[in-house]
C-alpha cells in the first residue's frame, strides 16, 4: 500500500515515535524509580533497591485494599456480565416498548464522566439508607460496566451465525439446550473478553468509587489518600506490580484469542 | 425471523429493564428531585424551588469555572486528536507489518491506572521532580521552573496523555475501515497524496474523529481528579466544585444542580454528535 501523502512519510514515523515518547515517559519514569533508593524525583536516580518492593509485603494497609479491589473486581464482573449478556440478547433479538431510549442509557455510564454516575448513585443508596460499604462500590461498578458488557456480548453476536441456532431449534433442540450447546460456546470470546475487560477497569476505577466508599478503600482510593499525605516510592512499587499483573493479563488474553481466531473448530468437534 | 419464544424474550428483557430501572434511571431521577431541593442547618429540605439554578445563574464564579472546564477539555481534545490522527494514519496506512504490535503499544498505557498515570506526571513535573532536577543537572536552569506543576498547563498535559488513546481507538478503527481501492483509485487518475487525504481519507474518517473529539471533550470536562492533584488554585474545574459541594460545604443540592446542568450538557452533546455522525458516515 503507497503512503498517499509522500513527503510527509519522514514526519510521520517522527510524529509517531514522539507520541509513543509521551504516552511512555511517565510509565518509565514511575518504574525507574520505584527501585529509587531515595524518595521520588531527582535526577539521576540512585541507590538502587528493591526495598520498596519488600515494604508492599507488610503492607496490611495496602495489601488488604488490594483484596478489596481483587473482591469487587470479580463481584463487578459477575453484575455486569449477568446483566449485559441478556441486554445484548434484548437488544439483538427483541422488540419491547423503549428500546431506542434502552440502549443509550445502557451505554450512557461508558461515556459520562465517572462522578455524575458515583453522585446519582450516591443519592440512590443515601435515600433508601443503605450504608455505603465495598457492597455499594459492587453495585456501582456492576451498573457502570454493563455498557462495556452489553457492547462486547452484542458485537459478538451480530457475528453469530444464526443458522446454527436454527438448525438446533428444527432438530428438536429445546430454546434452553440450543442457548447452552449453541448461543453460549458461540460468545465464549466475547464473554470471556468482556470479563477481563470490565475486571481490569474495576480494578482502576476511582471517580464512582470515591463516592460510594465506606470504611474499606479499594486500591486507587488507598493510593489516592496516601497521594495527598506525600508521594513515597511505595506508590511507584505497587503500581509497577500492578501494571506487570495486567501484561501478563494483556498477554494472556492475546494468546486465548490466538488460539480461539486458529482453533475455531476446537468446539464442534470436542462436543 | 421469530425463532426466540416470547418467554426467551421476556426472560433476556426484564431482568436488565428492571436493573437499570432501579440503578440508572431512579439515580438519575434523584440527581434531578435534588436539584431542586434546598438544604436548611445542615438538613436536606424537600421544598421545590429553582434556587440552586438561581443561585449557579447569579454568581459569576460558577460560569467562570465552568468556562475553565470547558477550554482546559477544548485544549485536551485539540491536542488528542493532533497526536492521536497522524499517529493513526501512520498505523493505519505505512506501518505495514508492525502495524499490529504498534497498536498493542498505543493500548497499553491504558492498562496503567489512570491515577497512577497522574501521580507519575505530577513526580516528573514537581520543582524536586524528575524535570527540574534533570534541568539543573544538565545545567540548563539553576533554580526549579516553578510553573510546570500546580497549574492548568499540568492538567491539559496530564488530561492529553490520558486520554489520546481514547481519541485514538475510533479514529485507527474509521481508517482501517476505508476500502484501500478508493485511495489506489484516486492516485490512478492523478490526484496529490495532499488531495486524496483531504478528499478521500479525511471526510471518511470524520464520524471516528468525532467520536474520539466527543470522548476526549466529554472525559476531560468532568475530571477532577487530576486536577486536585496537579491543578493548583489556577486549575479547579467543575467537578471539584462539585466534589466540595458534597463534601465539607455540604450542599447536596446544589452540587446536583450543577451535576445535573452538567449531564445535559453530556447528553445534548452527544445527540448532536450521534446526528453529525449519520450525516457524515459513509453510505
Amino acid at each position: 500500500m503507497e503512503l498517499p501523502v509522500k513527503g510527509a512519510a519522514g514526519y510521520l514515523r517522527l510524529h509517531a515515535m514522539l507520541v509513543f515518547a509521551f504516552l511512555y515517559l511517565p510509565i518509565a519514569v514511575l518504574v525507574v524509580y520505584s527501585f529509587n533508593g531515595e524518595s521520588v524525583g531527582g535526577f539521576p536516580p540512585h541507590n538502587w533497591t528493591l526495598r520498596w518492593y519488600s515494604m508492599l509485603l507488610d503492607d496490611d494497609a495496602l495489601l488488604a485494599s488490594v483484596g478489596n479491589s481483587l473482591l469487587v473486581a470479580a463481584a463487578a464482573m459477575a453484575v455486569s456480565l449477568l446483566l449485559g449478556f441478556p441486554a445484548a440478547l434484548a437488544l439483538d433479538r427483541a422488540s419491547f416498548p423503549g428500546k431506542w431510549a434502552f440502549r443509550r442509557l445502557v451505554l450512557l455510564p461508558l461515556i459520562l464522566p465517572g462522578i455524575i454516575t458515583g453522585l446519582s448513585l450516591l443519592m440512590l443508596f443515601v435515600t433508601a439508607g443503605i450504608k455505603l460499604s465495598l457492597l455499594t462500590i459492587m453495585l456501582g461498578h456492576g451498573t457502570a460496566l454493563i455498557s462495556v458488557a452489553t457492547t462486547e456480548i452484542f458485537a459478538g453476536l451480530q457475528k453469530l451465525d444464526r443458522a446454527q441456532e436454527e438448525a438446533s431449534l428444527d432438530l428438536g433442540a429445546s430454546q434452553w439446550r440450543t442457548f447452552w450447546r449453541i448461543t453460549v460456546p458461540n460468545l465464549r470470546l466475547s464473554i470471556v473478553g468482556a470479563g477481563l475487560l470490565i475486571f481490569t477497569l474495576s480494578m482502576d476505577e476511582i471517580a464512582v468509587s470515591f463516592f460510594l466508599i465506606g470504611r474499606d478503600n479499594t486500591l486507587p482510593l488507598e493510593i489516592w489518600s496516601r497521594l495527598r499525605r506525600g508521594i513515597t516510592p511505595e506508590i511507584n512499587a505497587v503500581s509497577a506490580a500492578i501494571f506487570a499483573f495486567s501484561l501478563v493479563m494483556i498477554v494472556l488474553w492475546y494468546r486465548l484469542r490466538m488460539r480461539n481466531a486458529t482453533g475455531e473448530s476446537s468446539y464442534e468437534i470436542g462436543s | 425471523m421469530n425463532v426466540y419464544s416470547r418467554v426467551y424474550k421476556l426472560v433476556v428483557t426484564i431482568p436488565p429493564l428492571a436493573w437499570v430501572a432501579i440503578f440508572l434511571v431512579a439515580p438519575y431521577a434523584f440527581l434531578f428531585c435534588f436539584s431542586f431541593w434546598s438544604v436548611q442547618s445542615q438538613t436536606i429540605v424537600h421544598h421545590w424551588s429553582l434556587h440552586n439554578y438561581l443561585r449557579l445563574a447569579g454568581n459569576p464564579v460558577y460560569a467562570q469555572v465552568l468556562l475553565r472546564s470547558m477550554r482546559i477539555a477544548g485544549m485536551v481534545t485539540i491536542l488528542a486528536l493532533a497526536l492521536s490522527f497522524p499517529l493513526a494514519y501512520y498505523l493505519s496506512f505505512r506501518a505495514g507489518a508492525r502495524k499490529e504490535l504498534l497498536f498493542q503499544l498505543v493500548i497499553i498505557p491504558l492498562w496503567v491506572s489512570y491515577l497512577v498515570r497522574a501521580y507519575a506526571w505530577k513526580t516528573i513535573l514537581g520543582s524536586d521532580g524528575v524535570l527540574n532536577t534533570l534541568l539543573q543537572y544538565t545545567g540548563l536552569v539553576t533554580h526549579p521552573v516553578a510553573f510546570l506543576l500546580y497549574s492548568p498547563f499540568a492538567v491539559v498535559l496530564t488530561l492529553t496523555h490520558i486520554y489520546t488513546p481514547f481519541a485514538f481507538l475510533p479514529i485507527y478503527a474509521s481508517l482501517e475501515h476505508i476500502p484501500r481501492s478508493l485511495v489506489e483509485a484516486s492516485q490512478d487518475l492523478g490526484a496529490s497524496g495532499f488531495r486524496i487525504l483531504r478528499t478521500v481519507i479525511l471526510p471518511l474518517a470524520l464520524p471516528g474523529i468525532l467520536a474520539g473529539a466527543t470522548f476526549a471533550f466529554v472525559l476531560s470536562l468532568g475530571d477532577f481528579l487530576a486536577p486536585l492533584l496537579l491543578g493548583g488554585p489556577g486549575g479547579v474545574m467543575i467537578s471539584n466544585v462539585v466534589v466540595s459541594l458534597f463534601g465539607a460545604a455540604y450542599d447536596w443540592p446544589l452540587g446536583a444542580a450543577i451535576s445535573l446542568s452538567m449531564l445535559a450538557l453530556v447528553v445534548l452533546l452527544l445527540m448532536a454528535t450521534e446526528r453529525l455522525e449519520k450525516k457524515w458516515s459513509f453510505r
